[in-house]
């Protein structure tokens, strides 16, 4: 009897210990927008972060790709009411469903990525694209011999207005006189996630004499490194660094690590760190960069290097400024 | 319009038995394709009628996206009665939109018993507008409206981009959105009116929009088939040559079904911006319109079979986003290729089955039986 009392006894004690245990972990959850967890990019790099932070702590989460604008919201409800403490919404249209979702549900933490909400349970992370396309731009300018290099974005939207202006800026502060093509990929949700389109701007843009082209077009973008690889030329990749997809042919890759801001939110909501509130990620916080690898080094010369590294230092130190789309 | 050898059957079987087939036909495949990445159909199946009916939440969803495929059925239903087929619902959707968007921020302040006739008049006049331009083509010019309509549903969303990333959009903000709308201009949602005869009703975004919408059901079976307006449109619609004769003016018609069309279509934005974003965002309609072409074929055209039709089709759509919540195999392209397979062989082929349906009908059915629901 005293046996079976002792017993007892045992298992009231592991039941609550593993039901501490339980609530003291955190149960993640990510929403990834149109491109979807495979675009080899954007999304992707949020999907990295999420089996990084699994790796590590051995805790699994769960996610959602939607497939229309009514299921964002359905899907961060859906989440916040089955368990999840901690709902990552990557790509900014997911904004004012993060929003209406997050008032509903003050005891659950939102991390936004790309856009602003500013709840008190929110915490928003945007990144300053500008400064790595600016350091693209650079490279790109120096590695053309026509003096003519291109931009291919997704949509003409604000976000990838700023990829555009910063890249300009950066081919211009090499060669004012360079000519820099610009074109997008569409005006539907579709266009991030079309590489035919893609690889036939980038053709186009090579017929018009561009030889470095550079995408921020999601998984369209595939088909732009393709053509210029296709063509013997220069693609440069988005978001995720992509040099590898073409080893030769894409000169660099302006890397946005959505993958360390995901991993970094998991992390401080496990250690009780997580805050909210509004985070701006550039060169300086390492949130941006370009990439440098052994699918590309060939490809950037040392005095190349020297320069745009010191371009990077002057924006960081706040010397050299990098023109912004208003509004961001 | 039926398709020729539609006579072989008897009424209820080409409106019932008929559909009825065909989608057990999509299922059956679709449960191959299930079984294939390695999840239970039957497991499936149930998490797809559970998620669409078995809770307020999941009927709730279920409703509110059967409302967008009502409109779209609705248009696809009337163009095709004047024997156009009318691919342009997902712009004219999409333009009525901006015009819902335009009546919200600007007369959102109006009481709002005031203001939903205007949102309504709003979202179908600038969808019919949107759609007059590809009907007068047509009628007066003989550009086929398939070709045009689709090119206008291109032009549509480079309108609305180029609008809400320059024009629209919220000051101060990234994301291309409007302004959310006032209070008032939103549509009370299902919660507060059941709520308000003293039922409880889980929050989900069906609204008011979806009554608007079984009325539009009702208007357009009127106007079809009990106004010499609309038998007119039938006639011309069945033999332009025979309308002439008449003295029905086949272009005047085409122009009048299309804007009826467009202008049901422009009704999206109601249950999608009033109801349910409550404020214009990119692509809201998210492929209704061409889901309404699917819904209208299976509906046979009639009122009747396209509110059975959108139910299905919502039941789809909150089903398979339940699936891919609750089977970590099943991903969203799955649950793509599910309902692609049900638009596929209920609309596209669905006369599959026709002609083995009526030889059996022939051979074994009670032949001095007259054939009804003509």
């Amino acid at each position: 009897m005293k046996r079976r009392a002792r017993l007892c006894l045992f298992l009231a004690a592991l039941l609550a210990f593993i039901t501490g245990a339980r609530a003291a972990a955190i149960q993640p959850a990510v929403v990834y927008d149109f491109g979807g967890k495979y675009d080899r990019s954007f999304n992707q790099s949020a999907s990295e972060g999420m089996e990084r932070f699994k790796k590590e702590t051995g805790i699994s989460y769960r996610e959602f790709e939607i497939t229309n604008a009514a299921q964002r919201e359905q899907a961060m409800e859906h989440l916040a009411r089955h368990g999840a403490t901690l709902i990552i919404a990557v790509g900014f249209t997911q904004a004012s469903a993060v929003e209406r979702v997050a008032r509903r549900h003050p005891n659950v933490k939102f991390t936004l990525i790309d856009a602003v909400v500013d709840l008190p349970n929110v915490q928003s992370i945007v990144f300053r694209e500008q400064e790595s396309s600016f350091l693209c731009g650079m490279l790109a300018a120096m590695a053309s011999k026509t003096g003519k290099v291109g931009f291919i974005g997704g949509m003409d939207i604000p976000l990838i207005r700023k990829f555009a202006m910063g890249y300009a800026a950066g081919v211009h502060y090499v060669n004012p006189k360079d000519q820099v093509f610009e074109n997008m990929i569409g005006t539907t949700p579709a266009a991030w996630g079309d590489p035919t389109r893609g690889a036939d701007l980038a053709k186009s843009q090579f017929g018009r004499g561009a030889d470095v082209v550079f995408h921020a077009a999601g998984a369209s973008g595939l088909g732009v490194l393709q053509a210029a690889q296709d063509a013997g030329l220069l693609g440069i990749g988005c978001d995720s660094n992509q040099d590898y997809l073409h080893p030769g042919h894409v000169l660099t890759s302006a890397i946005k690590r959505v993958d360390v801001a995901v991993y970094r939110s998991c992390m401080d909501a496990l250690k009780g760190d997580w805050k909210a509130g509004h985070e701006v990620l550039g060169l300086k916080e390492g949130g941006v960069d370009f990439s440098l690898d052994k699918d590309n080094r060939a490809l950037i010369t040392p005095a190349m290097l020297k320069r745009v590294e010191q371009a990077r230092a002057d924006i960081i130190a706040g010397r050299l400024k990098v023109p912004e789309y208003p509004g961001s | 319009m039926k398709p020729r050898g539609a006579r072989e059957l008897p009424g209820w079987a080409d409106w019932a038995l008929l559909p009825a087939l065909n989608l057990v036909l999509a299922l059956l495949i679709a449960a191959a394709v299930v079984a294939l990445v390695g999840e239970s159909p039957l497991q499936a199946f149930r998490l797809m009628a559970r998620g669409a009916f078995g809770s307020q939440e999941g009927i709730g969803y279920t409703l509110f996206y059967t409302t967008d495929f009502l409109f779209t059925g609705l248009a696809v239903a009337v163009a095709f009665h004047a024997g156009h087929f009318n691919i342009g619902g997902e712009g004219q959707a999409y333009v009525g939109g901006l015009g819902i968007s335009l009546a919200a921020l600007h007369l959102g302040h109006w009481p709002f018993w005031i203001f939903l006739p205007t949102a309504i008049a709003a979202g179908a006049l600038f969808g019919a507008a949107w759609a007059a331009i590809p009907a007068w083509l047509q009628a007066r010019r003989g550009s086929h409206i398939v070709i045009t309509t689709i090119m206008m549903n291109f032009l549509a969303s480079a309108l609305m981009t180029y609008l809400l990333v320059n024009v629209l959009i919220a000051p101060g903000q990234q994301s291309p959105e409007s302004a959310p709308f006032p209070r008032g201009a939103l549509m009370p949602s299902a919660r507060a009116l059941l709520g308000d005869v003293g039922l409880h009703f889980t929050s989900t975004p069906l609204n008011l929009s979806f009554l608007i919408a079984l009325g539009a059901c009702a208007l357009v079976w009127l106007l079809l088939w009990r106004t010499k307006w609309g038998f007119a449109l039938r006639v011309a619609g069945a033999s332009p040559g025979a309308a002439a004769y008449a003295g029905i003016s086949p272009g005047a018609a085409t122009i009048w079904a299309m804007l009826i069309s467009g202008a049901l279509a422009g009704c999206v934005g109601l249950n999608e911006l009033l109801g349910s974003q409550h404020n214009l965002i990119l692509d809201f309609v998210g492929g209704a319109g061409f889901v309404g072409i699917a819904v209208a074929l299976m509906g046979r055209n009639h009122p009747l079979g396209i509110l059975a039709a959108a139910l299905l089709f919502g039941a789809l759509y909150q089903g398979g986003s339940e699936l891919s919540f609750d089977m970590p195999h099943v991903n969203r392209d799955l649950v793509v290729a599910i309902q692609g397979l049900v638009v596929l062989l209920c609309g596209a082929l669905e006369g599959l089955l026709r002609a083995p349906l009526a030889a059996l009908f022939a051979r074994f059915g009670n032949r001095d039986r007259a054939p009804a629901g003509d």
